[in-house]
This record gives C-alpha cells, sequence and structure tokens, in this order.
C-alpha cells in the first residue's frame, strides 16, 4: 500500500483546547491517578515464592514455541520472515527441502538465542503461518550459555507443553489454523 | 540528432543508434516496466506490461499525431520526433490489468519462493498493480520440475515470459527449452531426454522475471535480502567475466553475472557461476608455516622435521631473511595474481636477490575455447591474469618466461631459493612435476591447498581466491577491470597483496589503488590502469588503438 493510497485516511493532529492550556486541570487529573495507585491493592508479588498472574496468557510475550500441524510436523515452513522481522537477530534458520508432498521447504534447524532476545513478538507477527508463537512462560533459567540457545526439538517440545492450556491461535484471531 | 519526447522532455539520441522506446525512456529517467523482453535477446512483445501510448510529432509544424491504441514499447523503434507517453491513465490501468491478469493464476507462495526480494513480479504490482486481488486465492504451493542438473522449474510461478526459452535458442543454441500447450495451458517444459544441461545454463536464472527458475545451487540456502553484492570479476578462465559476488557474514552465497558490454554482456557460464565452492572448502591452508631446513626432509619414512607456524607480522622479515641467506632466488608469479600483487612481489623478490630469475607461474588450461552461438566464449585457459603478469614480467625484464623456463632454471642447478606463488582452485602439480624442486636451500609455496610441491616446501604460505583479493586483471583480450574484496579472506589469512606490501616496508593498510596508479606511471603497456577505473574497466591497448 502506497502513501497516496486513497484508503487512507490521514489525520491531523488535535490542537491544544483551553482545558490542555490552563494546566490545571491536567494537573488534577495526574494526581488523582497517582492518589488512585496509592489507595488501590498492591499488584506487586514475591517473586519466585509467589507465582505472578499473567492476564490473558494467549497475548503475553514469553518463551517461544514452535507449532506442529495436525500430522505432527513442525508448522514452520522456513521462510526466514521471523528472522527478517527480528530486530535482535536471535533466530537462525537452516531450510533445506521438505520431505513431504506438501511443503516445499522446511527449517532443518531452527535455533532462536533466548537470551538475545527482547520479547517483542515481531517474529510471531511476521510468520505466515503461525508457526512460531510466544507462549506465557515466563521464568527463563539456564545453567550456561548454550543451554538458552533453544534448537528446534526444544521449541517443538515448549509446544508440546503449553498447547493444551494456550491452543494456536485460531481463523477469529487472524490464524491460519 | 534525432529527438525523442519521453513525457514532454525532449532528449537527443544518436543519429545511427537503434533504440526502442523501452531504452529511449531510460534515457529520460523514465522506467517502462517489462517482463518479457531482455536487451540480449530477440523481441516477442508477449507479456504486454510495457504497453504505452506513442505518436509522432510533425517535424514542419510540431503538431503531434498519437496512435489511437497502446502499443508494446519492446517492440517499437523511435526515430526523430517519436512521442513517448508512460504515465497517462490509460498507460497505468493497462498495467494494473496486466499485472492482475498475471496474479490470477499465480501461486502467492512468496514467503517461501527465493525470488521473494527480487521478484520483478513484487516490484511491478507494489508499483502498478491494484491493492486488492478479485479472483480466487489458488493453492499455497507450486509445482515443481527437474529440467536439468542445475536449475528446478516450479511450474505455476511461470509468466510465459519465454526469456529463458529464447536464451537457449539464441545464446546458448541448444534449444532445451521449450512451450508446451496452448492458451492458459501454457508451460515451460524440457524436449523429452534432452535436460537443461547445457555450460550456460545457469543463465535462465537469472533471466527469469519471476520465481519460476530456481537455481539448485542456491535454492532454499539464503533469502536474498540478507545478501550484499561486491562487483568483481570471476577468476575461473581468461575471460574475465564481470560478475557480482553476493555473500552475507564472509560467507559467499552465488556469483551474478554483472552487465559489461566489452565482456561477457549479460551472461557467465556454469563453470564460472558455481566455481567458489573451493572458497569454503574445509581444507584450505589457513597457517604460514615454516620447517627447519634439514637435509632429511625427504626419503624413506624419515621422521618430518619441526614445523612451525609463524606469526604473519613475523613472515615479513623471517621469510626476508631466509631467502636472502639461500642465495639465488627463482620466482614464479601466478596467473591468478592481480597486476598489483605480481607487481609487488616482482619488487619484493628483485629487494631480496637484485638478479631474482623471475617467470610466469604455471597456467592451467583445460581444452580448448569453447564458444557459443550467442557470443559468449568460456576460455580454455583457466586462469584470470596471464596478459596481466606478462606485463608486469616485461616490465621487470623478464618478459616471455614461461613456467617450463623457471622449472628448467631451478633443475639446472640455477637457484637456490624459490618462491612459487600458485592459488588455484584445483589440484595443478604432480609429484613427479614437483621433484624438480626437492634440492633447493629453501622452497616457499603460496598455495589455497596441499599439493606434493606443498609437502617439500620450508615454507608454506596460504593464498586466497578471487572474492577475497583486491586488485586488476587483464583478461584475454587485454581489458583490465578492477575489484575490490567481496569477503575477507578466513581468520588470520594475510591476502598476498597484504604480505607483499608489508615485505616492501610501505606503512599503512596496503592500498591498491595507490599501487595501480604506481605501475600506471612505471610502464607505457599499462599506462592505461592510471586514474579512475569505469566499473567495466579499460582496453589497454587503448592508446595503441587511437
Amino acid at each position: 500500500m502506497k502513501p497516496s493510497d486513497p484508503s487512507i485516511t490521514w489525520l491531523e493532529e488535535k490542537p491544544l483546547g483551553l482545558a490542555e492550556r490552563l494546566y490545571l486541570p491536567l494537573f488534577v487529573s495526574g494526581l488523582t491517578t497517582t492518589a488512585r495507585h496509592l489507595v488501590s491493592p498492591k499488584v506487586t508479588v514475591s517473586y519466585p515464592e509467589q507465582r505472578p498472574k499473567v492476564g490473558n496468557p494467549l497475548i503475553y510475550r514469553g518463551v517461544h514455541r514452535l507449532n506442529r500441524d495436525d500430522d505432527g510436523r513442525v508448522k514452520c515452513v522456513a521462510c526466514f520472515l521471523c528472522a527478517t522481522a527480528c530486530p535482535a537477530h536471535c533466530i537462525d534458520i537452516v531450510a533445506t527441502e521438505s520431505p513431504w508432498p506438501d511443503r516445499e521447504k522446511y527449517p532443518e534447524s531452527f535455533q532462536i538465542d533466548e537470551l538475545r532476545c527482547i520479547f517483542c513478538g515481531m517474529c510471531e507477527e511476521a510468520c505466515p503461518v503461525d508457526a512460531i508463537e510466544l507462549t506465557s512462560l515466563l521464568d527463563l533459567t539456564g545453567k550456561s550459555r548454550e543451554e538458552m540457545i533453544f534448537d528446534k526439538e526444544k521449541l517443538l517440545s515448549v509446544y508440546d507443553m503449553t498447547k493444551d492450556a494456550e491452543p494456536m491461535k485460531s481463523t477469529a484471531l487472524g490464524g491460519t489454523l | 540528432m534525432p529527438v525523442v519526447i519521453v513525457d514532454g522532455t525532449e532528449i537527443e539520441i544518436g543519429a545511427d543508434e537503434r533504440l526502442n522506446c523501452i531504452e529511449a525512456a531510460r534515457r529520460a529517467g523514465k522506467e517502462i516496466p517489462h517482463y518479457c523482453w531482455h536487451p540480449g535477446l530477440s523481441v516477442v512483445a508477449s507479456c504486454r506490461m510495457c504497453l504505452i501510448e506513442t505518436g509522432q510529432r510533425d517535424a514542419a509544424t510540431g503538431k503531434v499525431t498519437m496512435v489511437p491504441k497502446l502499443v508494446p514499447g519492446c517492440q517499437t523503434p523511435v526515430k526523430d520526433g517519436t512521442v513517448i507517453v508512460t504515465e497517462s491513465p490509460l498507460v497505468t490501468e493497462s498495467r494494473a490489468r496486466v499485472e492482475e491478469a498475471l496474479l490470477i493464476d499465480h501461486p502467492i507462495d512468496c514467503p517461501i519462493c527465493d525470488k521473494a526480494g527480487e521478484c520483478l513480479l513484487q516490484d511491478y504490482h507494489f508499483e502498478h498493480g491494484q491493492p486488492e486481488r478479485r479472483a480466487d486465492l489458488h493453492a499455497f504451493s507450486s509445482r515443481k520440475r527437474d529440467v536439468g542438473p542445475t536449475v528446478t522449474l516450479f511450474v505455476d510461478r511461470c509468466i510465459m515470459c519465454t526469456r529463458c526459452v529464447r536464451f537457449t535458442r539464441e545464446i546458448s543454441g541448444t534449444s532445451e527449452l521449450m512451450v508446451t500447450s496452448r492458451g492458459a495451458k501454457e508451460e515451460i517444459d524440457v524436449f523429452p531426454g534432452h535436460p537443461l544441461a547445457n555450460k550456460l545454463s545457469g543463465n535462465v536464472v537469472d533471466l527469469c522475471p519471476v520465481g519460476a527458475l530456481g537455481d539448485k545451487d542456491f535454492l532454499y540456502q539464503q533469502r536474498v535480502w540478507f545478501l550484499k553484492r561486491e562487483a568483481n570479476v570471476c577468476g575461473g578462465c581468461s575471460a574475465g567475466c564481470s560478475i557480482f559476488t553476493e555473500h552475507n557474514q564472509d560467507a559467499v552465497y552465488r556469483l551474478k553475472p554483472r552487465e559489461n558490454p566489452h565482456v561477457n554482456k549479460w551472461w557467465i557460464c556454469d563453470d564460472g557461476r558455481y566455481g567458489w565452492h573451493h572458497l569454503h572448502d574445509a581444507s584450505r591452508i589457513l597457517e604460514a608455516s615454516r620447517r627447519s631446513p634439514s637435509p632429511a626432509r625427504r626419503g624413506n619414512g624419515a621422521a618430518t622435521p619441526a614445523v612451525e607456524t609463524v606469526e604473519w607480522a613475523e613472515v615479513v622479515t623471517k621469510l626476508r631473511d631466509d631467502l636472502k641467506a639461500a642465495g639465488r632466488l627463482a620466482v614464479a608469479v601466478s596467473p591468478m595474481l592481480t597486476v598489483e600483487e605480481a607487481w609487488m612481489l616482482c619488487a619484493v623478490a628483485r629487494s631480496i636477490d637484485p638478479q631474482a630469475f623471475l617467470a610466469m607461474g604455471f597456467v592451467p588450461t583445460s581444452g580448448a575455447d569453447e564458444s557459443f552461438p550467442g557470443g559468449f566464449t568460456i576460455r580454455g585457459e583457466k586462469c584470470p591474469n596471464r596478459r596481466g603478469v606478462e606485463e608486469v614480467l616485461a616490465v621487470y625484464g623478464a618478459g616471455g618466461r614461461s613456467w617450463t623456463d623457471l622449472v628448467a632454471h631451478v633443475s639446472a642447478g640455477s637457484a637456490d631459493a624459490a618462491w612459487i606463488t600458485a592459488g588455484y582452485p584445483g589440484p595443478w602439480i604432480d609429484t613427479a612435476a614437483a621433484d624438480a624442486f626437492a634440492g633447493l636451500g629453501h622452497l616457499v609455496v603460496q598455495d589455497l591447498f596441499d599439493s606434493p610441491l606443498m609437502r617439500l616446501a620450508s615454507w608454506r604460505l596460504p593464498a586466497t581466491g578471487f572474492a577475497e583479493r583486491n586488485g586488476t586483471w587483464v583478461n584475454v583480450a587485454h581489458r583490465a577491470q578492477s575489484f575490490r574484496q567481496a569477503i575477507r579472506p578466513p581468520a588470520g589469512v594475510w591476502p598476498e597483496g597484504r604480505l607483499f606490501w608489508n615485505m616492501l616496508g610501505r606503512r599503512g593498510l596496503y592500498d591498491p589503488v595507490a599501487v595501480r596508479h604506481q605501475i600506471a606511471g612505471s610502464s607505457a603497456a599499462l599506462a592505461a590502469l592510471a586514474g579512475d577505473m569505469p566499473p567495466t574497466g579499460v582496453d589497454l591497448r587503448i592508446h595503441q588503438l587511437a
């Protein structure tokens, strides 16, 4: 889509009104927010004894997983779009010809350096087949750097672990499933 | 001079130039989109993407008469007074309709298509297509067909521009590819039992404007947007084709032809195209090493003398000292070296031994020159710079001395030490030939791979491949082309140029351009190397031709 496309509506920033220019109403509204947080219940938890509550696990951006299709094969088609979108350059894919007739290529190796990842979710956004997704697993620890480079098997096992609690993105949510 | 009017801008063309509307518009800075037309192939005007409005301006009255319907720009020659309109609503609408028609039958599998990122269908659709698709989506994959040892055809991605078919008929002259069926069922295929197996087959992949023809060597290896390209020169034979080396993170992924009307036009051969794999061969020599001179270094089962790895900074001094101590020096200047490297090597040799015997290195050959109907020739001389090294040797008074002369010189016992530069991508010397160098006090061998000669050497130095060099090569037709390195050599390896530069005691980083200018000043035959080098190179005989 080009910037000149007629279906794009370009909006101008609204000019400041009288209330904004007087400063006082906004000052009061800001202080009200502060005061409300002073009296509302605390949201901090004593992690790791206490587990934080994840609001909606379907949109949380935690550890990655590689989804499987109905036949249990890796869903990824090795298009490299996640690696292209990744601002941290933490995804490394080696593509090869797929052994299945319905798919042209698939990832021979798929590695994510979880230490390098900034959990922005761009990979999930870029994926045309919804193969890579971020789960709600948030405590990511390891004893070495090597251990934190997740390979294809590990990412698939994350899927096996989380598939029941967090089903794949449905078509209603814009998925291709 | 004839004047052509492109979108209201008047441009002059040469009186005897024969241009079509696409070429004329390009001179005016207007790009007319096209799929089937290629400057190196015949015109078929079948894709209809280049439809434009044309007319004729009356020279006497200045009145413009337009042709009532759109005409294909590729098939319409321009003459004095031709009016070309590339931006009118009619043209824009026509392009959008052509794009739509092409996409109805196209599997939109861009994410898994290797062409994505350099695909004309993508580019033109973005530029000229409409944002929405009115037809139903087809399947997400494309049928695959093996058409030859180097090329895979993805049948459904094809837009039937027939560039590949015309290439095999007009340029390679082998006619393997054809169109089967008619109308909407048209497909590219090979004749039964005749796979696409000519030596120029890889070019059809470059010609394909979409992802229908895939290069098996590059298929699925890398997305094209990760690749960086450096203008380079192929080192496969003495034709010296202009190429782009496409690489990422110091790894070459593919070579592409670079348009050069004086050398290779738009093509390269498969030997050159796939001739980069030796650069990443695990058996390459990566360390400079020296073994203490010992008389028992050959013979039956004698204990191998100690081999020590030498730091590059120490090579500069130790190698000079060793050769100086040895005495009479003979040097083979490899035709794989650039002109700059050859010139510096000769200077280094003469600074060590003022009487050093300089000669051409081994010149690998493989059969006779092979010509194709389209004018492309694969040379039998499998080294890129014999002409350049010959000129450099002439500067040092060693013109005409060949490898055979050097072997005879060494066999006659006229040398105490030899420095053999090589850098050949494959095996080049056998044990019998290497034996001529057995009795020397010092033998320096600079090569990419181990060889019988390397096993005799007291100094083993790694060489670099074509994409790792800086400098100038002179091809068989005396055309000099300068290029810069595309990738860094494997960790730690000094390219020849850097070693010679440091051995000459010059300060700072190796500057091939400065050396080139110095060479141009020192020799009349190489004077054309002065000044900035155009991307298509210069003819060394330019002063003689004038």
